[in-house]
């Protein structure tokens, strides 16, 4: 796998700088949280977002967009991760642009995306597992249009977004890939329920009850869903493993740095092998599901065939490791560590809704293994 | 046509004439490596053929300097020429501790005689080299070493033991640590070289728990050795053993990937096709370690040759890649059930399957115990203290 080239690095710096001064929990994730805020992030970061160019980064360069991939959002998410920063990034500028690549709904959404304007998300889990070929969610032609009947949980963003990309089934029976239509849904439409998960972030349960749409809504083609779907679900896992990658590296870091001030028994704790050992293991790992980040988004990139199987890969080890760094940290700061005014019970929150999007760490493994055949 | 493009080509090409059919099958086993040295009986005359055509290219060291034997290939070219082997399933001509240990330190510090008189030997597999760095009394602390090495004037006066010489009885000349002054624990140590074939060397083969004997004791009593055979300054050895370890520390780590590079980067369960739902995700979780180590891997490796790389990271690859590769054969013994644990059957390929299992074990304490990386990673990386 080649190194980052200087572009990249140029971008990565960016972002370091912009996440650092603007994104750390003070400024936003607290900040939010403790004042009540509905949308659970701050639009004017992400209009900064925007002006800084950075939502560009998925969208082709002929509109607008810098037209670069997964590597470059993933050295974003990866800063996001490391600052806690809530941002639609993941669900809009990644996950939401892939979706709608290369369909009507690009023109009409692209503009307000790279101004930092609009939010959008994608509406895929029915239950409380990830598990999009079993989508049941009914949308049944009526007239011109169709008419969705069903159900959404889990829907990050999907009380403040602008459209919600939902999955639902036109044809076949859940469990299959074939029959699913993605439709655009705009504000208003469904029922919203809005939920405030562990990590204080915002997310929606939906109610679609006989709920009409036009058939201009249809995001691709007709029962032809997985295609903008599994292009949706392969940039969002790849995005959640390197924010994921953040996660730990923010809560490692902030961990080693505790083992270097914190005295007991009349020396610094770091001084401790048995300490030492947890935190050496842990700096490897972190290494080891950046790299495999990395690898995911790469192949992405490149079109290549290995893809599906290194982002499940990737999104499998950086959920598990992140696991593994926020349960260590907690751990090493001792009785602090659980208090709320330290931000390292907050790596812990992210890391558990994070890990549980679009696949947690089981669902993952399981993919490995069929991926492979057995 | 690029130069790149074209000696693709010429190395296809020639690679299509020269490398005979039987070298192009899958090694079986280990018996199918070829070490050479000395007393090298070649397996067969392709094994023989393919040593002597590479090594007259210096394709048996591609990066290495003409001058020293090697084939002074640029890192590209050195790309290419890998890939092309790759491609034809090629065996590697020749496997020695002097391409992949000494070789390299000598590159480094070696005086401009010894690169000519060691390298180019190395280069052609007439001399097969071990590693005398353990002793009984010094593993982890390996600094700790007490092989007694005095100046007598016109020679080097050797006594001591060292300990898991790998295949010291096969070799032809050892690279070995000792001390030349007790003054200073780790500036008393000098690297020296010398021929196993001198007066008063002897060795002994360990039996271990996997049956074989790939290692030895190795004893020295009086053994004389010529005063132009210290590499780098007396007194200085412990930096080119550092550097050595580093070397060692890659390669081992790189066993991570598991040798089974037929069946795919690290994808275990589509070789042993759990039945057990229990099994199977433990061997799923095992794959998805396997495959992101596998990709933490090419980024080590493109990352130390940009120089990139934290030097003390090949600890962390060490310790991540032998505690995968242990995993793996637990696995792989689970899979087997009762099969696995013949020993000596046909049916079992002499109870390859527990023999190699075994093997494992010991991956995690050679080239510095695992719990020895995690302090190196604690100190120079995390930056802890006391570590």
């Amino acid at each position: 796998m080649p190194l980052l080239t200087d572009d990249q690095k140029m971008l990565q710096e960016t972002a370091v700088n912009f996440l650092r001064e603007e994104g750390g929990p003070t400024k936003q994730l607290r900040h939010w949280r403790d004042t009540g805020c509905t949308d659970g992030y701050g639009t004017d970061l992400w209009k900064q977002f925007g002006e800084l160019g950075l939502n560009g980064i998925c969208i082709p360069e002929d509109q607008g967009g810098l037209g670069l991939g997964a590597v470059e959002a993933a050295l974003v998410l990866e800063e996001i991760g490391r600052n806690l920063t809530p941002s639609p990034f993941l669900t809009t500028a990644v996950v939401a642009a892939r979706a709608i690549e290369g369909t009507a709904h690009a023109g009409r959404w692209y503009p307000a995306i790279l101004s930092g304007e609009a939010v959008l998300t994608l509406a895929v889990d029915e239950s409380r597992r990830h598990a999009p070929e079993h989508t049941a969610l009914a949308a049944e032609r009526r007239g011109n249009g169709f008419v969705l009947d069903g159900a959404k949980q889990f829907v990050i963003h999907g009380n403040s977004a602008d459209v919600i990309l939902t999955v639902a089934r036109t044809g076949g029976s859940p469990g299959e890939r074939e029959g699913l239509t993605l439709f655009a849904v705009p504000k208003d439409t469904a029922k919203v329920e809005s939920v405030t998960l562990a990590d204080a972030s915002k997310a929606a349960r939906l109610t679609f009850d006989n709920v009409e749409l036009d058939a201009d809504s249809v995001v691709g083609d007709v029962d032809n869903g997985w295609l903008p779907l599994s292009r949706a679900l392969n940039a969002g896992r790849a995005g959640s493993a390197a924010e994921l990658v953040g996660v730990a590296a923010g809560a490692s870091a902030m961990t080693v740095d505790y083992l270097k001030q914190r005295k007991q028994f009349g020396k610094l704790i770091g001084e401790f092998q048995a300490l030492q050992h947890r935190a050496a293991h842990l700096y490897g790992e972190i290494e080891i599901a950046r790299a495999a980040a990395l690898k995911a988004a790469e192949l992405i990139d490149s079109g290549d065939e290995k893809a599906e199987l290194l982002v499940a890969v990737a999104k499998a080890k950086a959920a598990a490791v992140s696991r593994l760094a926020v349960q260590e940290g907690v751990q090493m700061h001792g009785g602090i560590g659980m208090t709320d005014e330290h931000d390292i019970g907050l790596y812990m929150k992210r890391e558990a809704v994070l890990g549980e999007l679009f696949g947690d760490v089981h669902y993952h493994r399981n993919r490995v293994a069929e991926l492979s055949g057995y | 046509m690029t130069d790149l493009d074209a000696f693709r080509s010429d190395t296809r090409a020639w690679l299509e004439e020269n490398c005979p059919p039987e070298m192009r099958e899958p090694m079986r086993s280990e018996a199918d490596i070829c070490w050479g040295g000395r007393n090298w009986t070649f397996q067969s005359d392709a094994q023989r053929a393919w040593l002597e055509r590479m090594a007259t290219r210096g394709w048996t060291v591609p990066h290495w300097p003409k001058d020293y034997g090697g084939g002074g290939l640029s890192p590209a070219e050195a790309k290419v020429l890998k890939e092309e082997l790759t491609r034809i399933g090629a065996r590697q001509p020749l496997t020695s501790f002097g391409i992949s240990m000494l070789g390299p330190a000598l590159l480094q510090f070696g005086s401009e005689d010894q690169k000519k008189r060691f390298l180019p030997e190395i280069a052609r597999g007439e001399i097969r080299w071990c590693q005398g760095y353990s002793e009984p009394g010094a593993g982890s602390d390996l600094a700790g070493l007490a092989t007694k090495c005095e100046d007598k004037g016109d020679h080097w006066l050797v006594n001591g033991q060292k300990v898991w010489t790998s295949y010291a009885d096969k070799a032809d000349w050892i690279f070995c640590l000792v001390r030349t002054s007790t003054e200073s624990k780790h500036k008393g140590i000098s690297f020296l070289l010398f021929d196993m074939a001198t007066a008063g060397v002897s060795t002994k083969p360990i039996l271990l728990i996997s049956g074989n004997s790939p290692f030895c004791e190795t004893f020295f009593d009086d053994v004389k050795v010529p005063k132009d055979q210290v590499v780098g300054e007396v007194n200085r050895g412990w930096d080119v053993a550092k550097y050595l370890l580093g070397h060692e520390r890659e390669m081992i780590a790189g066993m991570g990937l598991g040798g089974m590079g037929g069946l795919g980067l690290g994808a275990l369960g589509a070789a042993l096709k759990p039945d057990n739902a229990l099994l199977r995700a433990d061997i799923a979780a095992f794959d998805v370690d396997a495959l992101a180590f596998a990709a933490m891997s090419e980024r080590f490796f493109e990352m130390f040759k940009a120089g990139e790389a934290h030097p003390a990271s090949p600890s962390m690859m060490k310790y991540a890649g032998t505690e995968l590769n242990k995993r793996r054969h637990e696995l792989i013994m689970a899979a087997g059930g009762s099969d696995a644990l013949e020993w000596d059957s046909e049916r079992s390929n002499k109870g390859k399957a527990a023999r190699d299992w075994l093997r494992t074990k010991a991956n995690s304490i050679e080239g510095g115990t695992s719990e020895v990386q995690l302090n190196i990673v604690a100190k120079h990386i995390l930056g802890l203290p006391g570590a």
